[in-house]
């Protein structure tokens, strides 16, 4: 899963480095130095348990291949989110110096790929959730085993996308993602066995290891601050820039119409209710096609299959601005809501 | 457990080879860091079917390769290694993007090939610039590097301690497999459930010995930084180095070199 220099292009490699390096930063400051004191022998014997463990290859029957652990939710279970991150970066980074395995620019989206998944989003998201806050064995067992699955197909799915974005690789990204996705499937279930029984045999053996135990004294609740500034950096760059490369062959729909009607769209019944909520459209539709007015009638002038790249400054603006709205609309959506349950709470 | 001594004995190889003594060596690790990571923006800047403008670019590994006198086995071993990934993916290439380009002769290239060998191409480049900074840095010189040029304290420190602790582990490691190789010299590999209770043991043995690793290395004074006895400081040398590689990498990427050599190459002969 570690990807190569060789397949990688500066924007995403610098963006994904730019994302790495910040949660790097934020995590060094949460940990803070007194348990940074503490955490740094277990957090290095775990990187070093963890690096050995990638180095061994496991085949995966009837697929021909082979796959090894990442150990993302070990680290995370057994560390806590920011120590497991940084414990995740520096593993990468020893293997991508000692052994060639991931390049150097190529580091920020593996450690994306192999360390944000686990540690700030399945981590707090998922195995906190199923495991709860006085976990049985069999829970943990479960938790582990769905967390770690769960972790290394997001992780997979990080590096179908960065590889197509960067545009090196000609593989399609449907054959792409059905050659990640069920390999990676495999190595998460013998990953989430290995996980499980590791948790299971430290809680036994050594219960105040497990970071759930040093959470729960310290009643310290993982910051959604880093997952929600990574999402933030991702849209941005998303709708800014990669809105330039999205396809310009016709969507699913306006493909099935083709073949159905011979036309991408279809005219509008001409009925009172049709016009009043096209001359609202109109009117409100301040960029149109998701360009400026003036460049979305140049686009249709021009035929279906515009050139591609389709650099233009209105494409990025319609981007952050529809993205800003959502949010700004979700944000104001979840407040209401969240006032909603407490007035019902105190009536 | 084999392949993990051999893996582990690499590491070992490769930083013993940064203690030879090279003019490189000299250099701040600061200065090489930044000119590893101009080098690898640079080619991996190419538009994806570039294969001949690349090529100047070979003149960096080629001199830290001499100056640096780092056995260019070592390099071909670790690029062997590290080839399958590149090659796969890239393989796909020539399936997908049949797009005639060019002929040789009556021989007809598609865009697919030269993308392929330029994944190939940039795939060399970008190992073995990573694999000489190593060679010619040492892994405690890129962390002292990264610490100076802002990385947290902690990363640096985790660096510092993996590092550390793959040894460490790896001792325990052999000692577990011996022991059990001793008592079921019948089985190759331990059942299922052994494996787990070897792994937790070994976790677990690991963690003590680091434990009381870190409290000698903490009350003989260590800070998060391991000291080399040699004093770092940025040089007009190191001025010179940086400025003159990332200035030859601007002219290679804007430059066409490729392009002008070949041109003027032409007109020599006719």
């Amino acid at each position: 899963m570690h990807m190569a220099d060789a397949l990688i292009s500066p924007a995403v490699g610098g963006t994904m480095w730019a994302v790495s390096a910040g949660l790097a930063v934020h995590s060094a400051r949460k940990i803070g130095p007194e348990l940074a004191e503490r955490k740094a022998p277990l957090m290095g014997v775990l990187g070093a348990f963890v690096f050995a463990a990638q180095m061994i290859n496991f085949t995966i029957p009837m697929t021909g291949s082979s796959g090894h652990l990442a150990g993302g939710m070990l680290l995370a279970v057994l560390l806590g989110p920011h120590a497991a991150f940084l414990v995740m970066f520096s593993i990468l980074a020893v293997q991508a110096l000692f052994f060639a395995d991931g390049g150097l620019l190529a580091l920020g989206c593996n450690v994306f790929n192999l360390g944000f998944w686990p540690c700030f989003v399945v981590y707090p998201l998922v195995f906190r959730r199923l495991v709860g806050a006085s976990p049985t064995r069999m829970r943990l067992g479960i938790g582990a085993m769905l967390s770690a699955i769960l972790a290394l197909q997001l992780g997979a799915f990080g590096v179908v996308i960065e590889t197509r974005l960067s545009g090196i690789s000609e593989l399609p990204f449907g054959t792409f993602l059905l050659l990640m996705q069920p390999i990676h499937l495999a190595i998460g279930i013998v990953e989430g066995i290995v996980t499980a029984g590791l948790i299971a045999f430290v809680s036994k053996a050594r219960p105040e290891i497990l970071a759930v135990a040093e959470a729960r004294q310290s009643g310290g609740m993982v910051s959604a601050a880093p997952v929600l500034a990574a999402f933030g950096v991702a849209a941005v760059v998303t709708a800014g820039l990669f809105s330039w490369f999205a396809s310009t062959h016709p969507d699913g729909l306006e493909w099935s119409l083709f073949k159905v009607t011979g036309a991408t769209e279809v005219a509008a019944p001409s009925d009172r209710v049709h016009e009043i909520a096209e001359r609202v459209q109109r009117k409100t539709a301040i960029l149109p096609d998701y360009d400026f007015a003036r460049g979305a009638e140049a686009g249709e002038e021009g035929g279906a299959e515009g050139r591609w790249p389709a650099i233009s400054a209105g494409t990025s603006l319609a981007g952050l601005v529809g993205g800003a709205m959502v949010l700004v609309i979700a944000g104001l959506a979840g407040v209401a809501l969240r006032r909603l349950r407490r007035h019902d709470r105190g009536s | 457990m084999g392949n993990l001594d051999v893996a582990f004995n690499d590491v070992h190889v490769l930083d013993r080879l940064s203690e030879i003594d090279s003019p490189i060596r000299c250099l701040d690790p600061r200065a090489k860091v930044i000119v590893t990571m101009a080098f690898l923006l640079t080619v991996v800047s190419f538009p994806n079917r570039e294969v001949a403008e690349l090529m100047p670019l070979c003149l960096y590994p080629a001199v830290v390769l001499a100056v640096g006198r780092v056995p260019a086995s070592v390099l071909g071993r670790y690029l062997l290694l590290a080839s399958p990934v590149a090659i796969l993916v890239g393989a796909f290439n020539p399936v997908f993007d049949r797009h005639i380009v060019f002929r040789v002769g009556s021989v007809a290239i598609s865009g697919g090939w030269l993308s392929f060998f330029s994944i190939l191409v940039r795939f060399v480049l970008t190992v073995s610039a990573a694999l000489l900074l190593l060679a010619c840095t040492g892994y405690v010189g890129v962390c002292s590097a990264l610490g100076r040029l802002g990385a947290p304290r902690l990363l640096v420190t985790q660096f510092v301690l993996l590092y550390r602790f793959i040894f460490v582990l790896s001792e325990e490691g052999s000692r577990m497999v011996r022991a059990h190789r001793l008592r079921a010299p019948d089985s190759r590999w331990p059942a299922i459930r052994v494996w787990t209770s070897l792994a937790g043991h070994l976790l677990l043995r690991a963690f003590d010995r680091g434990a009381r690793l870190h409290a000698a290395m903490l009350s003989r004074g260590f800070d998060g930084f391991l000291r080399t006895g040699r004093s770092i400081r940025w040089r007009w040398t190191d001025t010179l180095f940086v400025s003159c590689w990332c200035g030859f990498f601007a002219l290679v990427r804007f430059g066409h070199l490729a392009e002008r050599l070949g041109r003027w190459t032409l007109e020599a002969l006719s």
